[in-house]
């Protein structure tokens, strides 16, 4: 991926498409695709096809489901939306993931400690 | 961890469904890539470059396929998946191998996890009691007896003093007559001292057990009844607690139900119907310090203590005593046998030898579907060939063959876990009642667990070898050569399965055949007796009579006597009170008349007696060598006389007469003159008699017996009739005779005397069966293998027989020569068994009689059936091979 995008780090993209489903309600492959896009002000390069994988490895652990319905052009997609399990798991990964990035902003700022 | 193992059974899941998955799929990723591309379109870009740019951003419509289905499936089930489909093909594409393959898989799978179930049941399982280790029974050890009964005092004796057991309790049997419930019936019974259940760890279903002031001589009749008698008799009602039942016309309140849970069929600890504190007993002998009284002991360790501690410690107890009671004690020790050891020594060696038979049954079977796949396996060479020619590797080669024998193995398993549970369910019926715990023998976890053990270990077993062989081959030379590339070393691969299984067949057929021919020994050795046409039945008087005047005992069993003797088709009737021939044991002590009185009982000659009628010798069929034997004046007012066996009048009067020689008996110091030497009665069981320690038999004439010992007929004594035409006419006219009488007298535990000693040889015969079986499975199988080789040579060298046969050569010589290659592979398999056999029946000495356990007779016999067995499964391929046409071979080639 070229100019100075990043990749999406590892472990983050499920994380990403949870928070996703939880503020866009249902949305299909493509829109969570474009919506994680958008939300990072374009800074991250997504490659889409590494999307449904991770789309499929999230409904085989019950954190998602799906359902074939019609896009916003009439078009026949499939529409994956959070389950209950899948919003637990968010919250606890979110906090998870607050906690890490606290952490490690403690290192990159360490005059406030002083 | 539930959401890793929901994915991996939707991974799993995900590949059964591959095609339907695949293509919606396909629908998503096109509605995707539409999306995109219209938004590109809205964006300005042309309808090229907006297609362009959504397959960039997609990142290849191909790699994306291929990163979502190897999300979807486990990406190792796959090619498995394809392996097994592929296996299902090949096997179903030849019917007759698989059907061959999986039937005789699953005859040795079977025949391994009934006997199993059986070790499983009887050897393997614990005891069903708390810490089964910490339990042995306990004996006393006499001069004469290694596992005596205890006597009363010093069972009371020991447990005081003892510091190594945590309780220790004894029982007698007993055979109680219920009366005042409708029809009369004679329970199992058992006195015991009050500890004997928490001893064992045994709860009570209901109630509770006896308490220590119940187990005391005089205290008020309390009575614990099994499960069986409790649902059998009061239809497992919960207010049994407290109500009366009648024992030997005694009410008894009940306190306890003993969960049927309870079980051990054999040794002193047997289930009964009913318990009763051992203070009930009202036998004289009870407080008695010299009496056995056929009383057995069972005791719990404390925790860590080991037996020989605990040996040591009742060889101290045992010590003291003697030394307290010299006249009695003297000799006298304590004998401890762990409970297991006790309930399982004997069956031990027998079912291992089973077991051992059972395996190689498996190993002939896997043997043989191993040579079956290495002959098929030619006809895949190229097969084979062509694929590693295509690319695929060795690993992959093996592993598919792998594959197809772990598939054969599998459903040879099924059907041979089927085959095990019809045959158990057939086979605990042939099953011996003197095998212990055979109640417990089932399919339990570990039967299935060693079932799938043995299917995969020998799917292995049979698929790697062949496997190995095949893959190894050269794909040009299997290419070049249309498939026979390899086919020396498979042919020398297969002789030596050949010679394997002719080995193992031999070892098979030689136990079983030492079996046959030690069961055959016994069946004609003489057991003193004639035990043809006659039938002994257990009888009590109405409980009213027990202990009640001795003279009307007397005379209702005199009366008793002549109403069965008055029957039709009945030529001798006789009481019989103690042992009957190999059955009881019971013993007393006695020194020569004119001897003074040992100093104690160590000193004292031990006999068995039996307590009989004048007719006794007429009804069982023993010999009479001189003198006589008693007669009706031999009664309670004449002189006391008895009536010795010839081992007896050998150990005690060699080389002189012993009639008119006198014994005085300890019991009760009464002087006995012997009027009459009979033959000696295998009492100890047709094998084991001449090795018993005490053999010597005396006869009493029972009217003579003193009226206390007389007051206790009542509760049963054995009637012996002997009779003259069919069984049923008799025991018909018996049972009418009896249910004319009161309805308080029972008939119990009838029996022919042929079905007794059937019965103590049902151990051998069961074994025999058992090996019998597996020898002929044995046999078969090999023959199988044999005819199969042969045929498979017969097939690999039809064009050499073509050219030899053009070349001048006979169908005669064709014939010797497939012949010949048969015989060759038996003579070394026998040749090889001979030794084998020679090592592993020593293990089978205690299991044989009369016959040794390197019998040539048996030996060469079975060698002989073995080669014509062989010589047959050769004639076929090899009469094939004889009719071969020698232009059709050629014109083959």
């Amino acid at each position: 991926m070229g100019g100075n995008k990043a990749d999406v780090w590892q472990g983050t993209l499920a994380l990403m498409v949870l928070k996703t489903l939880e503020s866009m309600g249902s949305l299909h492959g493509y829109g969570i695709a474009r919506r994680i896009e958008q939300t990072s002000g374009d800074v991250l390069s997504l490659n889409y096809g590494t999307l449904y994988p991770a789309l499929l490895k999230l409904e085989q652990e019950g954190a998602i489901s799906s359902e074939w319905g019609a896009s916003e052009n009439n078009r026949k997609a499939k529409f994956y939306s959070l389950t209950r399990a899948g919003r637990k798991q968010l919250q606890r990964e979110a906090r998870d993931w607050e906690q890490a990035t606290e952490i490690v902003a403690r290192f990159f700022s360490p005059a406030k400690e002083a | 961890m539930m959401r890793k193992l929901r994915a991996l059974w939707r991974r799993v899941c995900g590949t059964v469904d591959a095609e339907a998955a695949d293509r919606e799929f396909a629908d998503e990723l096109e509605s995707h890539l539409a999306m995109h591309i219209e938004d590109n379109l809205r964006a300005g870009m042309s309808l090229q470059e907006a297609r362009r740019q959504a397959l960039i951003r997609l990142g290849g419509v191909e790699q994306t396929r291929q990163a979502y289905r190897e999300r979807r499936t486990l990406p190792w089930v796959e090619p498995l998946w394809q392996d097994v489909r592929f296996g299902m093909r090949m096997l179903r594409k030849s019917p007759a191998f698989t059907a061959i393959a999986v039937v005789t898989l699953a005859l040795g799978i079977g025949a391994n996890t009934a006997i199993f179930s059986i070790v499983n049941g009887v050897l393997l399982n614990p005891l069903p009691f708390p810490h089964p280790e910490q339990l042995v029974v306990l004996h006393e050890s006499k001069p004469n007896f290694e596992f005596g009964a205890i006597s009363y005092p010093n069972f009371q004796d020991w447990q005081k003093s003892n510091h190594t057991f945590s309780s220790m309790a004894v029982s007698r049997g007993y055979y109680f007559s219920l009366t005042g419930m409708g029809v009369a019936e004679q329970l199992d019974g058992q006195f015991m001292t009050s500890d004997f259940f928490e001893t064992l760890g045994v709860n009570p279903l209901l109630g509770r057990t006896f308490t220590q002031a119940e187990e005391q001589p005089g205290a008020g009749p309390v009575v614990l009844i099994s499960e069986g008698l409790w649902r059998r008799r009061f239809g497992g009602s919960p207010d049994v607690l407290g109500k009366g039942i009648s024992l030997e016309g005694k009410s008894y309140s009940i306190i306890g139900v003993i969960p049927a849970s309870f079980h051990l069929v054999a040794g002193p600890l047997r289930s009964r119907d009913v318990y009763v504190p051992m203070g009930q007993w009202r036998n004289p002998g009870l407080t008695e310090r010299a009496a056995g009284m056929g009383i057995r002991g069972v005791a719990r360790l404390k925790p860590g203590v080991s037996v020989e501690q605990a040996n040591a410690d009742m060889a101290r107890v045992t010590g003291n005593l003697a030394n307290a009671f010299p006249d009695v004690d003297k000799g006298i020790g304590a004998k401890l046998v762990p409970l297991k050891e006790q309930l399982v020594g004997d069956v031990r060696p027998f079912l291992l030898v089973l077991m051992a038979a059972v395996g190689f049954v498996l190993l002939i079977a896997c043997v043989n579907v191993a040579s079956l796949m290495l002959a098929r396996s030619t006809a895949r060479m190229r097969e084979f060939a062509l694929r590693t020619a295509l690319g695929a590797s060795r690993v992959r080669m093996i592993r598919q063959l792998l594959t197809e024998s772990l598939m054969l193995a599998t459903v040879a398993g099924g059907l041979g876990l089927m085959l095990a549970v019809w045959g158990t369910h057939a086979g605990l019926k042939l099953l011996p009642e003197a095998l212990p715990r055979g109640e417990e023998i089932g399919l339990d976890l570990r039967v299935l667990l060693f079932t799938m053990a043995t299917s995969l270990l020998a799917g292995i077993f049979f698929g790697l070898m062949p496997a190995f062989k095949t893959s190894q081959a050269d794909p040009n030379t299997a290419l070049k050569e249309g498939g026979r590339g390899a086919s020396g070393t498979r042919h020398r691969a297969q002789s030596v399965f050949v010679i394997a299984e002719i080995a193992i067949a031999l070892v098979l057929l030689i136990g079983a055949g030492l079996m046959v021919r030690s069961l055959k020994r016994l069946w004609s050795v003489d057991p003193g007796f004639n035990p043809r046409n006659v039938l002994t039945f257990g009888y009590t008087l109405p409980p009213s009579m027990i202990h009640g005047n001795p003279d009307a005992i007397r005379a209702a069993y005199r009366s008793f006597d002549d109403a069965l003797a008055a029957i039709p088709g009945v030529s001798a009737v006789s009481q019989s009170w103690g042992g009957l021939p190999m059955e009881g044991d019971d013993d007393t002590l006695f020194w020569l008349d004119g001897q003074p009185k040992p100093a104690n009982t160590d000193g004292m000659y031990g006999t068995l007696i039996y307590n009989v009628g004048p007719d006794y010798l007429k009804a069982m069929g023993i010999p009479l060598q001189r003198g006589r034997f008693f007669n009706a004046h031999d009664d309670e007012r004449s002189p006391l006389v008895g009536v010795i066996d010839d081992v007896f009048a050998e150990k005690y009067f060699p080389g002189q007469d012993p009639i008119g020689r006198r014994i005085v008996l300890d019991d009760r110091g009464r002087t006995m003159e012997i009027v009459g030497v009979v033959g000696h009665v295998k009492q100890w069981g047709l094998d084991a008699d001449d090795a018993h320690p005490l053999r010597v038999q005396l006869y009493m004439a029972w009217m003579q017996s003193p009226d206390d010992f007389v007051g206790l007929a009542p509760s049963g004594v054995n009637a012996v009739v002997r009779y003259t035409g069919s069984l049923t006419s008799v025991s018909d006219a018996i049972r009418h005779n009896i249910e004319q009488g009161s309805h308080q007298q029972i008939v119990y535990d009838a029996h022919t005397m042929e079905s007794a000693i059937a019965d103590s040889l049902a151990e051998r015969r069961f074994a025999m069966v058992l090996l019998g079986v597996f020898a002929a499975l044995a046999l078969l199988l090999a023959s199988v293998g044999i005819y199969g080789v042969i045929a498979y040579l017969v097939g690999q060298r039809t064009q050499e027989i073509g050219i030899r046969m053009a070349l001048g050569a006979q169908r005669m010589d064709v014939l010797r020569l497939m012949l010949w290659e048969g015989m060759r592979l038996a003579l070394m398999g026998v040749a090889i068994g001979v030794v084998a056999a020679l090592a592993l029946t020593r293990l089978m000495t205690k299991m044989i009689y009369g016959v040794s356990a390197t019998d040539p007779l048996t030996f060469s016999g079975v060698a002989m059936v073995l080669m014509l067995a062989a010589i047959a499964a050769c004639y076929f391929p090899a009469l094939k091979a004889a009719r071969v046409d020698p232009i059709q071979a050629l014109r083959s080639e």
